[in-house]
C-alpha cells in the first residue's frame, strides 16, 4: 500500500492504495466518482478522460500514485451542484449525446480543447476529440455542441441552472435538414 | 402541472431537451458498473479454448477460501437460455461447440484473486466446423417464391450472375455487458444493462423453475445497445443469478472489453448468390436469390434474422417472379445474434452492389435503372404484399439524386481517385409477420401527483425512447411536455411492452401509448390531470396492442404483408481512394431517409448520423478476423470503429409521408440507416474502376479487387 494525497474536484483527498491501482479505479471505487466511465482499458475510448493538472488524461492508462500530489478534475467537479458547465448546457442543447456512456469523457476532452484552442475550428474539434469514441451519435451533435460552447466560453455567464433548462422547450431550433 | 388555461404548445414534431440529458451530462446518470451493494461480489466467468469437443476434466487450480464456484449442477430448472429454440446453454454440462463458451462461474471479493485464480479444463477435442457454406447443419431455410422463376429468366434478354460477401461486425456499445444479481428475500432482483427486460424475465424463470413475482429485472441506464443488448444479457443474468443465489450475497458480473468482443453476439457474415434475368432497357424479370448466414453455434436469434434478411433480398423493386432461398448454418463459432439491421443491410448489400453490376453490364445509368425498377404504391413485394401510398421508393432515390448534386459529381469524379455511388433499400417496421399480434404488448399511464407516468418495458439505450414517448402522450392527452414522465423499465412495476428492438418503439409501443392517453383523456372528463388527481386520486390506464385490421401474413408459406409499414431512404457515398494504401476515405455521405413523421427531428437526425457512422465502419474498417473459430483481433486497438476523423459530413434529409398505422404517421427508423452506407460506399469505389464485392473493404479486399480487375481483358479503366 501506498500513501497519496490528491486534490479532486477541489477537496484534497487522501487514501493508502495498491501501488498498481488505476486512477480510474480510485476515481470510481476509492471516491465514487462513478462518472468517470471505462469503455476499454486499452486506452482508445476515452470513455475515461479526467483532467489532471490542467491536462486531459485516459485515467485508465495512469495509475492513481502517479497523481499523489496532483489536482484532478472529473466531470462531477465542472460544475456547482445545480448548475451546468457550458460544455454540458451545450451538449444538451445540441442532443450532443445518445446512451451518455461517452458523454463525460467527451466533455472533459472538449473542456481542455477548448482551454487550449478558445476558437477552434470544425476540423479542429475533430482532431482534437479524434482519442474518443462514440458509437451512437456519429458525432456530428458532439462537434456542434463544442463549436458552440466555444462561443460561451468567452462570455462572461459561465454556469447555467438545470433548474432553467426545463422550460426551454420552445427555445430548440428545428434542424435546416428537415423537409 | 400547469394550469389548464393555457393552452400546451404541442411537443410531437418539435425538437425538446432529452429527458435523461441533465444525469447524462453530469456524469450522475448510473450505469450498472456503477452500482455497489453491501456484501456484493464480483463474478467471473470461465469460457472454452477450443471451438468443439467435450469437456473431459477440470480442476481447480487455486485457493478457494473466499470464492463461490458454480457450474451446471447448481441449476435448479432448466439449463437453456431460453428464446426461440431453447438450446444454448447456460454453462456447458460436457459438449462444447464454440470458443468461449461458458463452463463455470467463480465469485470473489477480491477482483484481483478472482483474475488470477486458475481453472484447468482438459478436453476432447472434435473438428470444428468453421465454413457456413459446409456446415451439414441448418438451423433454419426459408423459401420465398412469387411468381414462376423460369418463365422471368425465358422473358430476360441478359442473365447477370453475382456472389457478394459480408462480414462479422462487433456492436461496440461503449458501456460493455453487465448485470448485478441481488438475491432477497426469497427472490432475486437483476439489474443490468439491456434492452429487454422480460427477455431477462422469461430466461431467469426457465432457468431457476421460478413463479414470476419471485424474480424482478431491472434496466440500469444502458451505455448503448444496437441489438447487442436484445438476447445476450439473459445469459450474464443468468449466470450473476446462480452465483447470487449459491453466494446468498449480490454479485456483480461486468465484462471487460475483450469478453464482451470475445464471447458476445455479432452481426451474422452472409453469402448472398444472385441470379438476376433482365430486359435490355433494364427491367427485372428474374430474381434468384440464395442467402446463406453463419449462424454460430447455436440457434439464437438467427432464424428470424434470417426472415428478415429474406424478406428485404430483393430489394425496394418490382419484380415479377422473384425466388428466394435462406438457410442460417451452425458453425462453431460463437453465436450470432441481434445486431441493428437484423439480416436486411447484408442482403441489401448484396442486391444493391448486384443492381449496379446490372446498370454497368447493360451500360445503363444507374439512377435510371433503379427509377425503372423502384416499388411504385401499387406494386407487389417478393412475400406478395401491395404497397400503400406510403412507398416512398422512387421519391427519395429522387430527393437523393437532386441534394447530392449526382449527376455534376459523377461527371467531375470522372477519371480521378474519387467516385460517387447510391444505394436504394428500405426496412419494415416492427416484428416481422404475425410477430407484434403475438406479442400483444401492453402499455400503460399513470395519473400521479406528480404528473403522468409513463409505465412501459421499452428501454432507453440512447435513441430516446423516454422523450418521443412523453411527447406521444403529452400531445394527446393536451398536457405539458414537462407533465410527462418515464419509469425505469422494471419488470415488477410496468406491462410487458414487447422488446426494444426491430424499430418498433416508436411506431408500435408510441401508438399503444397514445390509445392509452386518449382512454385517459376520455376518463378525466374534462378535468385536468391536476383536478383529477385532487378528487379522485390516481388512476391507472393499460392498452394492448391491436392489429390492425387487413394486414395478414402466413408464416409456412412465407405470403402476405411481412411488416405493416416500410421506411424508405437513398444514400448517396462521395469516396476517395488512396493509390499507395488502398484505404478508402469517405468524404461525404447524403442520407435522404421517409420515416413517416419525425416525432422529434433531431433525434431523427441522430439516429440517421449515428446508423450511418455505423454502417461506414461496417463498409470499410470494421473487421472481425476469426482464427480457428475465435476473434483474434478482441480489443480495440485492432478493431477499430469510425472517429471523429473518420466520420465525414452526413447530409441528411428527413421525408414525411405518413404510414396509416404509426402515432402521427410514423414509421421506424432505429434500423434504417444500417442497410445503405455499405452498398453505397462501395458502388461509389465501383464507379472508380474497382469491382469490389464483399465488405469490410479494407485495404486488402480493395486491392484484390484491383489485382483480379487487372488481370481481365474487360476491366474497365482503373486510375491508380
Ligand atoms: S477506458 Fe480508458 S480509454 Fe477506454
Ligand atoms: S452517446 Fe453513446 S457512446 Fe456516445
Amino acid at each position: 500500500m501506498t500513501s497519496i494525497s490528491v486534490t479532486v474536484n477541489g477537496a484534497t483527498r487522501k487514501h493508502d492504495v495498491e501501488p498498481r491501482m488505476l486512477l480510474v479505479h480510485y476515481l470510481r471505487e476509492v471516491l465514487g466518482l462513478t462518472g468517470t466511465h471505462v469503455g476499454c482499458d486499452t486506452s482508445q475510448c476515452g470513455a475515461c478522460c479526467v483532467c489532471v493538472d490542467g491536462l486531459v488524461v485516459k485515467s485508465c492508462t495512469v495509475l492513481a500514485v502517479q497523481a499523489n500530489g496532483s489536482k484532478v478534475t472529473t466531470i462531477e467537479g465542472m460544475s456547482a451542484p445545480g448548475l451546468l458547465h457550458p460544455l454540458q448546457e451545450a451538449f444538451w442543447e445540441e442532443h450532443g449525446l445518445q446512451c451518455g456512456f461517452c458523454t463525460p469523457g467527451m466533455i472533459m476532452a472538449a473542456d481542455d480543447l477548448l482551454r487550449r484552442n478558445p476558437t477552434p475550428t470544425e476540423e479542429e474539434i475533430r482532431a482534437g476529440l479524434d482519442g474518443n469514441l462514440c458509437r451512437c451519435t456519429g458525432y456530428h451533435n458532439i462537434v456542434k455542441a463544442v463549436q458552440r460552447a466555444a462561443g460561451r466560453m468567452g462570455q462572461t455567464r459561465d454556469t447555467f441552472t438545470i433548474d432553467a433548462m426545463a422550460g426551454k422547450t420552445d427555445e430548440f431550433p428545428t434542424p435546416a435538414a428537415k423537409h | 402541472m400547469h394550469a389548464s388555461k393555457i393552452a400546451s404548445p404541442l411537443a410531437v414534431g418539435r425538437n425538446v431537451p432529452r429527458k435523461d440529458s441533465a444525469e447524462k451530462v453530469a456524469g450522475a446518470a448510473k450505469y450498472v458498473d456503477d452500482l455497489v451493494f453491501p456484501g456484493m461480489l464480483y463474478g467471473r466467468t470461465i469460457r472454452s479454448t477450443i471451438p468443439r469437443g467435450r469437456i473431459a476434466a477440470t480442476r481447480l487450480a487455486f485457493d478457494q477460501r473466499g470464492f463461490v464456484v458454480a457450474d451446471y449442477r447448481d441449476i435448479p430448472g432448466r439449463n437453456v437460455v431460453a428464446l426461440i429454440e431453447d438450446d444454448q446453454p447456460f454453462l456447458a454440462e460436457r459438449e462444447i461447440r464454440h470458443t468461449a463458451e461458458p463452463i463455470l462461474l467463480l465469485a470473489h471479493e477480491s477482483r484481483d484473486l478472482l483474475l488470477r485464480a486458475h481453472v484447468e479444463i482438459g478436453y476432447e477435442r472434435e473438428n470444428p466446423v468453421l465454413d457456413p457454406e459446409s456446415s451439414p447443419t441448418a438451423f433454419k431455410s426459408l423459401a420465398i417464391d412469387k411468381g414462376e422463376i423460369e418463365d422471368g429468366f425465358s422473358e430476360a434478354d441478359i442473365i447477370i450472375e453475382g456472389e457478394y460477401r459480408t462480414g462479422h461486425q462487433e456492436h461496440i456499445y461503449i458501456e460493455t455487458n453487465g448485470v448485478i444479481a441481488v438475491p432477497q428475500d426469497g427472490g432475486i432482483t437483476l439489474l443490468g444493462s439491456m434492452q429487454c427486460p422480460f427477455y431477462v424475465h422469461k430466461a431467469l424463470k426457465s432457468m431457476l423453475g421460478w413463479s414470476d413475482e419471485r424474480i424482478r429485472v431491472v434496466q440500469t441506464e444502458t451505455g448503448g445497445g444496437f441489438g447487442g443488448k436484445e438476447e445476450y444479457p439473459s445469459l450474464i443474468a443468468g449466470h450473476a443469478a446462480l452465483l447470487a443465489l449459491k453466494a446468498n450475497r449480490p454479485v456483480k458480473i461486468v465484462y471487460d472489453r475483450a469478453e464482451d468482443m470475445i464471447a458476445t453476439t455479432k452481426r451474422h457474415p452472409a453469402i448472398v448468390r444472385h441470379r438476376t434475368g433482365v430486359k435490355r432497357d433494364g427491367r427485372l424479370t428474374a430474381m434468384d436469390i440464395d442467402i446463406v448466414m453463419d449462424a454460430g453455434a447455436y440457434v439464437t436469434l438467427s432464424p428470424v434474422v434470417l426472415s428478415r434478411g429474406a424478406i428485404h433480398a430483393a430489394g425496394p423493386y418490382r419484380c415479377d417472379h422473384v425466388r428466394v432461398r435462406g438457410r442460417a448454418m451452425m458453425t462453431n463459432t460463437p453465436p450470432n445474434g441481434a445486431f441493428r439491421g437484423f439480416g436486411a443491410p447484408q442482403t441489401q448489400f448484396a442486391v444493391e452492389v448486384h443492381m449496379e453490376r446490372i446498370a454497368e453490364t447493360l451500360g445503363i445509368d444507374p439512377v435510371k435503372l433503379r427509377e425503372t425498377n423502384a416499388f411504385r404504391p401499387g406494386d407487389t413485394t417478393s412475400t406478395g404484399q401491395i404497397l400503400g401510398e406510403d412507398c416512398s421508393a422512387l421519391d427519395v432515390l429522387r430527393r437523393a439524386v437532386r441534394r447530392s448534386g449526382f449527376r455534376t459529381r459523377q461527371r467531375r469524379y470522372a477519371g480521378t481517385n474519387r467516385g460517387i455511388g447510391l444505394a436504394l433499400f428500405y426496412h419494415g417496421s416492427g416484428f416481422t409477420g404475425g410477430g407484434e399480434v403475438r406479442l400483444a404488448s401492453k402499455a400503460s399511464l399513470g395519473l400521479t401527483e406528480r404528473g403522468v407516468q409513463i409505465l412501459v418495458a421499452s428501454t432507453e439505450i440512447g435513441q430516446g425512447t423516454r422523450t418521443m414517448h412523453a411527447q406521444i402522450v403529452a400531445d394527446a392527452l393536451g398536457v405539458p411536455f414537462d407533465d410527462v414522465y418515464p419509469v425505469q423499465p422494471d419488470t415488477s412495476n410496468v406491462p410487458d411492452s414487447g422488446p426494444t428492438v426491430a424499430s418498433r418503439t416508436c411506431m408500435v409501443v408510441g401508438r399503444i401509448l397514445q390509445q392509452c392517453a386518449e382512454e385517459m383523456k376520455t376518463r378525466l372528463g374534462g378535468m385536468t390531470p391536476r383536478e383529477f388527481f385532487a378528487a379522485h386520486g390516481p388512476m391507472i390506464v393499460t392498452s394492448e396492442y391491436e392489429g390492425p385490421s387487413g394486414i395478414k401474413w402466413d408464416d409456412s408459406t412465407y405470403r402476405g404483408d411481412a411488416y405493416s409499414t416500410y421506411a424508405w431512404a437513398c444514400d448517396v457515398a462521395e469516396v476517395e481512394i488512396n493509390p499507395d494504401t488502398f484505404e478508402v476515405r469517405p468524404l461525404k455521405l447524403t442520407c435522404v431517409h421517409d420515416i413517416g413523421k419525425a416525432i422529434h427531428p433531431v433525434l431523427v437526425a441522430g439516429q440517421i448520423e449515428g446508423g450511418t457512422a455505423q454502417g461506414i465502419g461496417y463498409a470499410l474498417i470494421e473487421q472481425v478476423v476469426m482464427r480457428e473459430g475465435s476473434m483474434a483481433n478482441a480489443q480495440l486497438t485492432n478493431y477499430t470503429i469510425p472517429t471523429t476523423l473518420d466520420t465525414p459530413p452526413i447530409d441528411v434529409v428527413i421525408v414525411e409521408n405518413p404510414s396509416r398505422y404509426g402515432p402521427h404517421g410514423a414509421k421506424g427508423v432505429g434500423e434504417l440507416p444500417i442497410d445503405g452506407p455499405a452498398p453505397a460506399i462501395v458502388n461509389a469505389v465501383r464507379s472508380i474502376g474497382i469491382d469490389l464485392r464483399e465488405i469490410p473493404a479494407v485495404p486488402e479486399i480493395v486491392m484484390k479487387a484491383i489485382d483480379l480487375g487487372k488481370g481481365k481483358t474487360d476491366a474497365r479503366h482503373v486510375p491508380l
